[in-house]
């Protein structure tokens, strides 16, 4: 004898993170269906910068996702430069790499100080935001701005790094790369974290490449594809680095993958400002990019994010289209939630690191 | 219902009986001046205990949240001036609104207001919630929460940094002092 | 279980576009081959047929991203298709007349293109035909209006 029900989970609801509603049917205490509602933080971005000249646009890309601006307002950009048909200075080039992986970590903490008070802990909140912090001052020592940072150009980068902030990167690097091991032991050595995590929200390869999953979700479920060695850009081709898998598909995989990518990223870093050239950061821009359409894509924090960009010779856009990765992750997350319990939807949900500005656009 | 009518008691139901004596204490206190003085005694005790402990709503919205969380992170660590974040608007006395308000959201912030009980304090925090911001134009963004609820403070930037939303957060406080709320025999 | 890695293309970008192309000689028209990316035009009514043969002949595995554009005369939707063993992603135009917007679902073959037809739907008006559950997904369903299309003018609403 059961009964099923449905039950309502958001647009204000501690596991949400952001506005949006996971409307799950249980029987019992297990889900047999479940349907994301999102639109709540619906503002119609892609109408707005219809209206706006393609300057203008690149602090409103930064908005898109909050948690990692930089990914965004550099997409933009790189979309831009494309319809434009410049080249971007070389030293424009390692230092928005450089930036791209300092906001990957950051990304990434936050990601992890969410899912930690999500699962209970809020020691890993405290000591994953006290790291983030460290990060985020390089960027206002860069830029001024602690999360949305307006510090990408069409054409380069807004300004040159400040004296001694090489030295800067290396010495949080240095403090930061050791404590990753703390960050693990926290999570790994809880019975808790891992009793939550392992076997729950299970997705096989198959499945996440059919349903549209990208980014550290997708190399959980064992398939080895980033594209910044798989299309890369910037100075991806140039750079040293793993693309890290796993091969389990549960919510421990996706944490694994995004624990080990965090260390890549400081290789990354590393190795940015190692080869740093010297020379311009930017490069002048007409007004008005030629007709013709653009594609850009790079690999977000979060996964594949796109940005399609029609240009009818004016110096507005005429089209400009997101793919956001998480709108798609979240679409496939019915497909993790089924047969789990319903307690295991903050586990699932918080690992799949949700952002609805972008999401919702 | 009036004193005149105490010579009914006999006849009342409870209710009536309850809303007569109520009304009898009240009236005498103040004919007496006993509850100027018991207001002089207590306003500033409530007012205390309601600005010490603000209990805001856990209701991220958008980018100014990371900025909520950051301030309850180890640098600015808000905890210290009472600000715990309560899961459900029953528990909670400070709406604080980080993001922009859709019009698919705003039906349902109306009805998170009005569950919150009374008193209560509404904190617009960062550009959006302010007055729309950089979304001025959108088709689907409120333009300023102060259109259907009533806003206390306002927190300006995009988004403010956590000193500036401790500090707003400090003049909520100024405001519950000056406001002395929580009378005697008040509702 | 064992990692799947797409470390070498299979195919270049001329062989690919040369077997779509000689699979559908009518339908099928390349616009541009650049490094990594191809442009090519599809008629309306083979559309599906053509991405059945890319699901399954040449490996497209993944939807990347829908996306509808309004040139007053007409609608293209622009599917971006990525296919991961050969590194390389197409870009598909799939012209639709103004007053006839309908074009057939793609997401029976790729469960990811689900919420993308959704979302177009929504902000642009162009049906889907075949698709599971075409409802308006980021407006509320009272709406009347699809905001993406260029007749739509903003104001300011409050």
């Amino acid at each position: 004898m059961s009964e099923e029900m449905w039950i309502n989970m958001g647009p204000q609801h501690p596991m949400t993170h952001g506005l949006w509603n996971l409307r799950v049917r249980v029987d019992g205490e297990t889900m047999t269906a479940a349907e994301p509602i999102v639109g709540y933080l619906h503002r119609g971005w892609e109408k707005m910068v219809e209206n706006r000249t393609y300057p203008q646009i690149i602090p409103l890309a930064d908005r898109l996702c909050y948690g990692s601006s930089f990914t965004w307002s550099h997409l933009y950009c790189l979309a831009a430069e494309r319809v434009f048909n410049i080249e971007v200075p070389e030293r424009a080039q390692y230092i928005r790499t450089a930036c791209i992986e300092m906001q990957r970590i950051s990304s990434h903490l936050m990601w992890l100080a969410a899912v930690g008070t999500d699962l209970g802990s809020y020691t890993i909140l405290l000591y994953g935001m006290r790291e983030r912090e460290l990060f985020l001052d390089l960027m206002v020592e860069l830029c001024g701005a602690r999360m949305t940072y307006n510090y990408v150009r069409i054409g380069g980068v807004r300004n040159d790094t400040p004296p001694d902030f090489e030295r800067n990167v290396t010495r949080v690097l240095d403090t930061f790369e050791p404590r990753i091991r703390d960050l693990e032991a926290l999570c790994d050595e809880c019975e808790t974290f891992r009793m939550r995590t392992i076997d729950i929200g299970k997705i096989n390869a198959a499945d996440a490449m059919n349903l549209g999953l990208t980014g550290p979700s997708m190399r959980a479920s064992g398939i080895d594809l980033d594209l910044r060695r798989h299309d890369p850009y910037e100075i991806y081709d140039e750079l040293d680095f793993d693309v890290c898998t796993h091969t389990d598909g549960d919510c421990y995989a996706r944490y694994r993958v995004r624990m080990d990518e965090m260390r890549e990223s400081v290789k990354i870093i590393r190795q940015c400002l190692e080869k740093m050239p010297k020379g311009p950061t930017r490069v002048k821009v007409p007004r008005c990019p030629p007709k013709g359409t653009a594609v850009a894509r790079v690999e977000d924090p979060r996964g594949e994010s796109l940005m399609y960009m029609v240009s009818d010779g004016t110096d507005k856009p005429y089209r400009l289209k997101v793919r956001s990765p998480n709108y798609v992750n979240l679409s496939a997350s019915p497909a993790m939630l089924l047969g789990n319990k319903i307690s295991d939807v903050p586990a699932i949900m918080g690992v799949l690191d949700m952002c609805i500005g972008e999401t919702d656009r | 219902m009036d004193i005149d009518l105490s010579y009914q008691a006999m006849t009342m139901t409870a209710k009536q009986f309850g809303e007569m004596t109520q009304n009898f204490i009240r009236e005498t206190a103040v004919a007496t001046g006993a509850k100027k003085a018991i207001d002089k005694l207590t306003a500033p005790i409530w007012s205390w205990g309601q600005r010490n402990a603000i209990y805001p709503l856990h209701f991220g919205i958008a980018c100014c949240a990371l900025e909520m969380a950051a301030a309850s992170a180890p640098r600015w660590d808000a905890e210290r001036l009472g600000l715990i974040y309560r899961s459900s608007p029953r528990q909670s006395d400070v709406l604080l609104l980080n993001g922009w308000i859709s019009a698919k959201m705003r039906p349902t912030l109306r009805r998170l207001y009005e569950q919150m009980p009374a008193p209560k304090w509404v904190v617009a925090m960062g550009e959006c919630s302010v007055s729309g911001g950089p979304w001025y134009d959108a088709y689907n963004v409120i333009q300023g929460v102060d259109t259907f609820i009533p806003v206390d403070i306002y927190i300006p930037g995009c988004p403010p940094r956590p000193d500036a939303m401790i500090d707003g957060f400090l003049k909520l406080n100024r405001k519950i002092t000056a406001e002395n709320r929580g009378r005697f025999l008040d509702d | 279980m064992k990692v799947i890695i797409y470390d070498k293309p299979d195919k270049s970008e001329e062989e690919v576009a040369k077997a779509i192309q000689s699979k559908f000689p009518g339908t099928v028209e390349i616009v541009k081959i650049t490094p990594r990316n191809i442009i090519m035009k599809v008629k309306r009514e083979g559309f599906l047929d053509v991405c059945m043969y890319m699901k399954d002949e040449v490996s497209f595995e993944h939807n990347s991203c829908v996306t509808p554009v309004d040139y007053l005369d007409h609608f293209t939707v622009v599917y971006h298709i990525s296919s991961y063993a050969n590194h390389l992603m197409a870009e598909v135009l799939v012209d639709l007349p103004r007053d006839d917007p309908t074009v057939d679902s793609i997401t029976p073959l790729w469960g990811g293109a689900n919420w993308h037809e959704r979302e177009a739907f929504d902000l642009m008006g162009v049906i889907f035909k075949g698709h599971p559950d075409l409802r308006r997904i980021m407006l509320p369903e009272e709406y009347q209006f699809h905001p993406l299309r260029k007749d739509f003018q903003v104001g300011r609403r409050v």
